[in-house]
Parts: structure tokens; C-alpha cells; sequence
């Protein structure tokens, strides 16, 4: 019975994806044992929630793409019905409007939600219109990516909204939309995001971001701070790093939110320029794997799908270790698999669920 | 369905070249990652492991123990105390005002305080921590230390304090410590002692405390410990002790000192006290003097001022800094130079008629009249100026400029504090350097010169030490207020001077006339009046030097204005055989030298010679005969354990070197 359970469940995984993330996910609850200071409290709670998301990961992966994409404009309308919630009556927290009480379930982000669900509302509607894809479909799209946009960007969570942003701009890309209205749209949003610097559109923290992540120093006490630790706990691990467990910028907790966001500093600083390769070897696999699943989908969907998660994953490890090693503004993105947090690592593995999906169910289409 | 299936892979030709485009951006967005790792962890490895080590290493430096400065016998001159201090490091408040007006209402500051601080800030604008009341008592220390949470930058530390118990006596001799001036530090890390002083706030300033202050300083310890990034104490990687400074045993008896300096009163002038058989400087007085305490924890401008404005200039060094004509004092030294020119002999006499006359030049004797038949040794006892009119007109200046300077004349004598200043013993050279518009040395001059007036200037220390170099016969010690330097540690020691500097050429016969005519001076002469009934025998000198030049007129001292009166001058020795004082007393505006500089000397010798007495049957009643006990006493600077010093200091005196000296 189990064993039939165990057979069923494991039938659509794909055993190279599963591999990749499997690996990361273990060098993950590694670093963050270093982070937590060789306590294990914080990664026995991160291996229960792996061991929750990895059985939904398979049983989104049992389910057919078909299916899965009839979820798409459920999920995107309960989306923005949550966002509206949380513009209307959000919990603030350290002054932004971002989580929803919902009783009896508890805080949720329904950014978080609309990171899955505006590619797949996306995915079905430009699926939907197979064959016969016009300027006008792409208006409607870009209206659907702007309605949640707009949302988190009130919150206000530039940074979240950027990346869902990015997820609907990657689906309209690789869906074929026009060089020209690329490059005029890339214009037009400098142009937007020019104008939102000069007339104070954005607020101060954001513009701090930005600022301290081109100069760190400039601020070395707040803002910059979390950038100046990190590139020291990065640098100063050299080639070969300084050994798990014995990171002094870890351990002496002048790394800020090493536990999260910055875990890649702890790994950096630990493991150094070697550990660094690895990792990044790991992440180009996931992401070789992962384009390799959308260029073999069967359907528009499928592919689109596909294709987007993985410039997804890839915006997120970009965006995180570019922040943690000084090169862009500090958002809060956690580095996928390997961040401790539930939230995000629930997204991943819903996302890597749909891929093995998609992966899986191409031949059984296909015949 | 074929044109369809067409348009299927049209359609996912076209999404492959879309991917491949992401492909690109993504391979090339991994690579800029890569080529940013490379960057930290290779290119500028080693500038981050060095800010990794600063963040994680915290070196807390450890100031050493200044050395403790005691006098011949032990008493405890400078030395230290620990005391709480609220500091404020100026960079981590928003309003400095502010913070003293908040500390103000947790403990009273007083306006002395806030003025002393104001001028710290002024001088120290960069400091980290500045003190703004020190000597906190246990009950201010925990009012303010419940209040520290909401005073950033506010600070309660335990320092070690300079404390001199004696305070305004012998304070140009200890002089004082202060705070480290941005000039000093520039010196010190120029010299390559910054680690030597790392974490020291306070350097010598003046006196002892300045010119020794190699040997007091010591060198900074180093508690290397690992923190965390709220900078608590994780572990400790390393710790260098700091050596604690040497202490100094000083050659001054502070009992001789003061009453030397009660002897002064409210005079100004300077004494100093030698012993010629090892220049040791017994007693040494600048007067008025300062409180050295007021500079310790940063003097506050109100006294300062009041310090450096007052016309009795109490910040100057007299005995080295002063410079004044010897008057009569010079005598004795010209007429052993006549002596050791051959120009004369002991017995020859001239015919003295109260004047003396040369070219168009007309000099007045003191005595009006003249003092008739006049030897040298009487020269000296009734300080003839003929007699030495006539001399100094048949020298010539540059050959007794070369004898004179043998007894530090015009020359720094070398004593162990800074700030000496030479003087002036005039020669040909120096008068045409010095009057290019009259630059011939007349023989007029030559004659003032030869009573010890006109262009010579010297220093009180250098007419004592010239005095030494005579009561010693010429074996000259050079002069010194450090006798010995003790490592606190290992309480091994070390004499500063313990043979003699050099010794001069001079006949046994000469100096035997020139000591009786001194010794008249004391007996029949000048120093008569004021040394009768003493018990011990001396050789002196009084001296007057002129401030005010007198055209012919009488020199009325009642009709000059106090700052315009003569300087009085008195130099002596004694006993007259195997000497063992000498000393030069100088009164400024004085007047007459035996009315003014005498008493003092009379009253300096006394105490001197009761005190030599008095530690004599001290020692003898305290010590059984061949017991070591006092002398191992004796040897340990330390103030912690102060053995009895009447015990004490006949043992210190009668140290090896003055046994074997002469």
C-alpha cells in the first residue's frame, strides 16, 4: 500500500531535477546549521518544511499540465482578491502593508501566490490563443501583469513587485512579443522609473536601497552595512573559504539576516571562491535542466510555463547574490533552496513540481 | 494539419530562439556573478581578511603604570592614584551641551569643570574620549552608571591618575604630566613609539616628568580579544602586559627643599644646592612656583591664565632659565683665574682708593674711600671692585672666556631637565656678533665685566654648579636632579651619574687662597652679619647685580621701583674642608646680596647640617652596626611600602659614589 503510495508519488518526478534540487536543498540545510550556530532548532524546522514541499512537488508533478493550467485564472483572481485584502486591511509590518491575517490559517503574502499564479494565468491565456496571437492579446497580458504589479507596488514591496513583474515580462518575451515594443517598453519603464526618483514617487528606504547598494560606504552603519559585512564575510573566504563552522563574520554575527536573505555571504565566507563554483554549477544545471523541460513541452503552455520558471529561478539566485555580494540594491529575495523560510521555499518547490510536470507529461500528450 | 503542424514548429523554433537569447543573458549575468566572486575573494582577498580580522579582533590597549618619582629618601614626590572619570567621546553625541546638561543633573559639575572641558574640546577636537569630572565617588559612579543607557558616548572609566602630594613645592623640578597634544603625537609616531603609547592619554610635560619621561612612560600592554559585532567579548586571543615605567629616585632632600623654599617667602628668585662630590642637585628652588596638579587632568583657562599673565612669572624655570649678571659672585673666580694666569699672587697687594681710572673711563669702588691695601683673599672678603677693575683691564676676555667656561659659564650645564637656557659669557666674537654696529669689546667693558656686571648673564644653576666645580677642586660631577632610575619589576637600579663629568687643572695652593677668601667673606667680610654663631665653617660670596644702569648717581635702593632694584646674589660652601654643599641663592630684585640672598643661604645651611645629624643618629640608633637591612630599604624607590625616611636617608646619602669620589 505504502510502497504503491510511494510508486505513484515518485512516478513523475524527474530524477535529474530531483537530483539538482535535492543537492541544493541538502548544502542548504548545511550553511544554514553554520548560520544558526551549530544549533539545530532552525534546521530541523527547515527539513520538516522541505519534507512537506517536496510531497506537494510530487503531487503537482502527478498532476497532468492540462490540469494544472485550469488552476490559472482561480488561483490569479483569488490572487488579487488577497491583494486587495491586504491594501484594504493588511497587517503593517516595519511600515509596509504585505501580509494578510487570515484566521484559522494564519499571516499569508499573497505576493507570494501571484509569483505562481501570473505565469500560469499567462501561460493559459496565450495557450488558449494558440495560433492566432495578436498586439491585442498581448494588451490584455500586460494589463494582467500590471493589475498585481500596481498591488505590491502600493504595499509597498518594489522588490517583489519587480520579480512578479519580471515573471509576467519573461511569459510575454518568450510568448514572442516584438523587439520593438521591448526595447520602447524598457525606455518607457526607465523613463517611469526616472521620473518616480525625481518626483519622490518611491519612498526614502527605497531610494536608500538603491543608493547604498552603488556605495556602500556611504552608509556604513545601517543601509550599507548589511552590503559592507557581506562583501567582507565573501572576500575575506579567498579561495577555499575558511571552513564550515568557522566563518568569524558568521559565528561573531556581523552578518545581518545570514539565516536568510544573506546565507549566501555565510556560504561565500565558509567555502569561498571554490564552494562559489559548485554552487553555481548546481544552479546552471537546475537551470539547464529546466529550459531543457520547456524547449521539450508538448504545448504552448507547458513551454511557456516552463520556460518562465526557469528565468524565475534564474532572476532569483541572480538578484540574491548579486545583492549579497554588492552588485544590486538589497530586495528581499532569498537564494532559492538554500534561504531558510517557508514561504519562498513552498513557491520553489510548487514551481519545480510544475516543471517535473511538464517534463513528465509530454510523452502521453505527444502520442 | 500540415500547414498547422508547420506553424507548430515554426512557432517552437521561435520560442527556442527566444530561450537561447535568455540563455545567453542568463550564462553571461552568471558569469558577471562569477567574475564578482573573483573579484572579492581573490583580487581583494587580502583587504577583506584584514577587515574581517579588525571586525572580529578588537585590541584593547593596556597604559602602563607611570614610574613613581621620590625624593634622596623615598618620599613619594609624583605618583599615582586610580580614580573614576565620566568621559565623553564628542563624535557620538548629537549636542555636547546638551549631555553635560544631562550628566549635570545626576552629579554636580562645576563650572570649573565645564570650562576645563571646553578647552580640552577646543584643543582636542578629534579625541574619543574626553574627561569631563574625574574622582567620581562610589555613589556619583552609580548614579550615573543607571543613567548610561540614555547618554550615548557617555563613559565612566578607572584611570590612573598623577598625583603630586606636595604640590606647589619643588614643582619646577617634578614639573607635570598633561594631555598628549596633536604635536606630541606627531612626535611619538615620528620617533616610531606609537605602540609604546598606545592607549596613554597623558605624556610629561615640564620638568622631570618631561625630560625623563622615556624612562616613566613604560610601554602599552595589548589585550588582543575576539568580539562579536555588538563588540562583546567573546574570548581572549592574546595579552602583552604592559611594563610598567621606571621609578625615579630624585637627589633632593624635599625637607632641605622645603625650607629653602619657606626661606623665600613671598621673594622671587631661585636656589640651588649641589653636592660637589657627586652633583647631586640637593635642593632646588624656583619661586613662586605652580600646583603641578592643576595640569593633570587639563588646567582650566581661568588658571592658566592667572599662571601665565602674572608678572611674577611663576611658569619660569629660574635656576635655568634665568639670566642675570653675577655681580660680586663672579670674584672668586676671577681671582683664581689671576692665580692660574700667573697675573698674580695670593700675597700681592694693590692700593685700592675707591676708584679706578682708565682711558676717559672713571669706576666707582662701593666702598667710597677705597678699602686701602688689598690682597686677593681680602679682594674677596670685602669684594673689592678695584682690585678687579685693575685685573679684568690687564686680561684679555677671550683667554678668561676659555677659564670661565671650564666652570659652566655662559655654557648649559647640562641638568637633567629641559629648557636650559646657556647664557651669555661675552668675547670678542660674541660682542661683534651680538653689536654689529658697535662690535669692538672695549676695555670699558671688559672692566664691568671683570665685577661680574654688564654683558655677562648666566643662570643660577650655573653659578651654583660653578660653586661645586670650586668646593670640589675642580673635579666636576655633572649636575643632576635624577640620582637613580629603578626598574619597578625586577627593582634593579641604576645611578645616573656616577663618575665625574671632568675635572679642571687647577693648583691646590690657588684654590686654598680663593676658599680663604671666601671664607673671610663669611667671617669678617660681606657674609659676616649674617652668618654669625653658625657651627659649621663656609666659604661664600655675595653678589648684587645691576638691573638698572646708574650714570654717575648713587644707587639708592629706597628711590627704585621694586622691579628696577638689584638682584641680590649669594654663593657658599661648607664646611670649608671636604665640602658638602654648595649651593647659589638668588633673589630677584633683592637688592643688596647680604641683606637679601644671605639670610636664605644661612637658613638652607643650617637645616642642612641638622638634618645630616639628625639622620646620622637615626641611622645609628635604628641599625646595629653590620646589618644590611637599611641599605636594602634604601635601594627600593617604591612609595607603596615608604620605609620611615628619617630611617632611611642616611643610608641613601652616604652612597658609594660620595665615598669614592674624594
Amino acid at each position: 500500500m505504502i510502497a504503491r503510495i510511494w510508486a505513484k508519488l515518485t512516478d513523475h518526478v524527474d530524477p535529474f531535477l530531483f537530483a539538482v534540487v535535492a543537492t541544493l536543498t541538502a548544502l542548504g540545510l548545511l550553511v544554514l546549521y553554520s548560520a544558526a550556530n551549530e544549533t539545530m532548532s532552525r534546521v530541523v524546522s527547515q527539513s520538516q518544511k522541505v519534507v512537506v514541499a517536496m510531497v506537494i512537488m510530487m503531487l503537482i508533478a502527478n498532476l497532468s499540465p492540462q490540469f494544472i493550467a485550469r488552476f490559472g485564472v482561480p488561483l490569479y483572481v483569488m490572487g488579487i482578491v488577497l491583494l486587495l485584502g491586504v491594501a484594504l486591511g493588511g497587517e503593517v509590518i516595519k511600515g509596509a502593508r504585505r501580509w494578510l491575517k487570515i484566521p484559522g490559517i494564519g499571516n499569508i503574502q499573497p505576493s507570494e501566490i501571484m509569483k505562481i499564479a501570473l505565469p500560469l494565468v499567462l501561460a493559459w491565456y496565450f495557450e488558449r490563443h494558440e495560433g492566432a496571437i495578436t498586439w491585442r492579446n498581448f494588451i490584455v497580458a500586460a494589463i494582467l501583469v500590471a493589475i498585481p504589479f500596481a498591488l505590491i507596488v502600493r504595499q509597498p514591496d518594489l522588490g517583489t513587485a519587480l520579480l512578479v513583474g519580471a515573471c509576467g515580462f519573461y511569459l510575454l518575451f518568450l510568448a514572442g512579443l516584438d523587439w520593438r515594443i521591448i526595447v520602447a517598453g524598457g525606455v518607457l519603464f526607465s523613463g517611469v522609473f526616472a521620473a518616480a526618483w525625481q518626483f519622490d514617487w518611491l519612498h526614502d528606504y527605497q531610494k536608500e536601497r538603491i543608493t547604498t547598494a552603488f556605495n556602500p560606504s556611504q552608509d556604513s552603519q545601517d543601509a550599507g552595512w548589511h552590503t559592507i559585512q557581506a562583501a567582507i564575510a565573501i572576500g575575506s573566504g579567498g579561495l577555499f573559504g575558511k571552513g564550515w563552522l568557522n566563518g568569524s563574520q558568521t559565528h561573531l554575527e556581523f552578518l545581518p539576516e545570514k539565516h536568510t536573505d544573506f546565507i549566501f555571504a555565510v556560504y561565500g565566507e565558509e567555502f569561498g571562491l571554490l564552494g562559489c563554483l559548485v554552487l553555481m554549477l548546481l544552479y546552471v544545471l537546475l537551470i539547464a535542466r529546466c529550459a531543457l523541460i520547456a524547449v521539450r513541452a508538448s504545448s504552448v503552455f507547458g513551454r511557456l510555463l516552463a520556460g518562465t520558471l526557469t528565468l524565475m529561478f534564474f532572476t532569483y539566485i541572480f538578484v540574491n547574490i548579486g545583492m549579497v555580494t554588492g552588485m544590486l540594491p538589497v530586495v528581499g529575495v532569498p537564494l532559492p533552496f538554500i534561504s531558510f523560510g517557508g514561504t519562498a521555499l513552498m513557491t520553489l518547490f510548487i514551481a519545480v513540481g510544475i516543471l517535473m510536470s511538464i517534463a513528465t507529461h509530454r510523452k502521453l500528450v505527444g502520442s | 494539419m500540415r500547414a498547422q503542424l508547420r506553424n507548430h514548429d515554426q512557432e517552437l523554433f521561435f520560442f527556442q530562439r527566444r530561450l537561447f537569447v535568455a540563455a545567453i543573458v542568463i550564462l553571461s549575468c552568471f558569469a558577471l556573478l562569477v567574475g564578482r566572486f573573483f573579484y572579492l575573494q581573490v583580487i581583494r582577498n587580502a583587504h577583506f581578511t584584514t577587515l574581517s580580522e579588525s571586525n572580529r579582533i578588537d585590541v584593547q590597549p593596556e597604559a602602563p603604570n607611570r614610574g613613581i618619582v621620590t625624593d634622596r629618601n623615598g618620599v613619594v614626590l609624583a605618583s599615582n592614584y586610580s580614580a573614576y572619570t565620566v568621559e565623553l567621546n564628542p563624535q557620538q553625541m548629537v549636542s555636547v551641551d546638551a549631555t553635560i546638561e544631562e550628566i549635570a543633573k545626576i552629579v554636580e559639575v562645576s563650572p570649573r569643570d565645564r570650562r576645563r572641558f571646553k578647552k580640552l574640546l577646543d584643543e582636542f577636537r578629534s579625541a574619543e574620549s574626553l574627561p569631563l569630572k574625574s574622582r567620581l565617588t562610589d555613589e556619583e559612579v552609580a548614579r550615573l552608571a543607571a543613567n548610561r543607557f540614555r547618554l550615548p558616548g557617555v563613559e565612566i572609566k578607572a584611570r590612573l591618575f598623577r598625583q603630586y602630594p606636595f604640590g606647589e613645592l619643588a614643582s619646577h623640578v617634578i614639573g607635570y604630566i598633561g594631555r598628549i597634544s596633536p604635536n606630541e603625537k606627531t612626535r611619538i609616531e615620528q620617533q616610531g613609539l606609537t605602540a609604546e603609547y598606545k592607549g596613554s592619554d597623558y605624556i610629561g610635560k615640564a620638568g622631570i616628568e618631561l625630560s625623563y619621561e622615556r624612562e616613566l612612560h613604560g610601554v602599552a600592554g595589548a589585550t588582543e580579544v575576539e568580539v562579536d559585532a555588538s563588540r562583546r567579548v567573546i574570548r581572549t586571543l592574546s595579552r602583552k602586559p604592559s611594563i610598567a615605567g621606571n621609578n625615579l629616585q630624585l637627589s633632593i632632600d624635599i625637607r632641605l627643599q622645603k625650607i629653602a623654599e619657606d626661606a623665600f617667602g613671598a621673594k622671587r628668585g631661585a636656589m640651588v644646592a649641589i653636592e660637589p662630590a657627586t652633583g647631586d642637585i640637593l635642593a632646588y628652588v624656583s619661586r613662586p612656583g605652580y600646583d603641578p596638579n592643576l595640569f593633570v587632568d587639563g588646567i582650566d583657562p581661568q588658571s592658566w591664565d592667572l599662571l601665565n599673565n602674572s608678572p611674577d612669572k611663576p611658569m619660569l624655570n629660574r635656576p635655568i632659565q634665568g639670566g642675570y649678571p653675577p655681580g660680586s659672585t663672579y670674584k672668586p673666580f676671577m681671582a683664581l683665574m689671576a692665580l692660574e694666569m700667573g697675573v698674580r699672587t695670593s700675597a700681592q697687594t694693590i692700593s685700592d682708593p675707591g676708584f679706578f681710572r682708565l682711558g676717559g673711563g672713571y669706576w666707582r669702588d662701593d666702598k667710597a674711600g677705597g678699602h686701602g691695601l688689598v690682597d686677593l683673599p681680602k679682594s674677596i672678603a670685602v669684594s673689592c671692585d678695584t682690585y678687579y677693575y685693575l685685573l679684568a683691564a690687564e686680561l684679555d676676555v677671550d683667554e678668561w672666556s676659555g677659564f670661565m667656561r671650564q666652570f659652566s659659564f655662559g655654557q648649559k650645564t647640562g641638568l637633567d631637565i629641559s629648557g636650559e637656557l646657556p647664557g651669555i659669557l661675552p668675547t670678542r666674537e660674541w660682542k661683534a656678533r651680538r653689536f654689529p654696529k658697535d662690535p669692538k669689546l672695549h676695555v670699558g667693558d671688559q672692566v664691568s665685566l671683570g665685577i661680574g656686571q654688564g654683558f655677562n648673564t648666566f643662570t643660577p644653576m650655573q653659578l651654583a654648579n660653578a660653586t661645586a666645580i670650586l668646593a670640589n677642586r675642580g673635579v666636576a660631577f655633572k649636575p643632576h636632579l635624577v640620582k637613580r632610575i629603578e626598574d619597578p619589576t625586577t627593582r634593579q637600579s641604576r645611578l645616573t651619574q656616577p663618575t665625574p663629568a671632568y675635572s679642571i687643572a687647577l693648583k691646590d695652593a690657588h684654590i686654598d687662597a680663593v676658599k680663604k677668601g671666601m671664607a673671610g667673606v663669611v667671617t669678617e667680610g660681606t657674609g659676616a652679619a649674617v652668618f654669625r654663631g653658625a657651627n659649621y665653617t663656609s666659604g661664600g660670596k655675595t653678589g648684587t647685580a645691576q638691573v638698572f644702569g646708574l650714570r654717575g648717581g648713587e644707587y639708592v635702593e629706597s628711590q627704585v621701583s621694586e622691579r628696577l632694584r638689584d638682584h641680590a646674589w649669594y654663593i657658599v660652601f661648607a664646611p670649608l674642608d671636604a665640602p658638602k654643599i654648595a649651593l647659589a641663592v638668588f633673589v630677584e630684585n633683592g637688592g643688596f646680596g647680604a641683606k637679601s640672598a644671605a639670610p636664605i643661604a644661612r637658613k638652607v645651611l643650617d637645616s642642612f647640617f641638622e638634618l645630616q645629624s639628625a639622620d646620622a643618629k637615626a641611622v645609628a640608633a635604628a641599625t646595629p652596626v653590620g646589618s644590611g637591612a637599611g641599605l636594602a630599604v634604601a635601594t627600593s624607590i617604591s612609595g607603596a611600602a615608604k620605609p620611615n625616611v628619617a630611617a632611611v636617608s642616611p643610608v641613601a646619602t652616604t652612597n658609594p659614589v660620595t665615598g669614592a669620589a674624594r
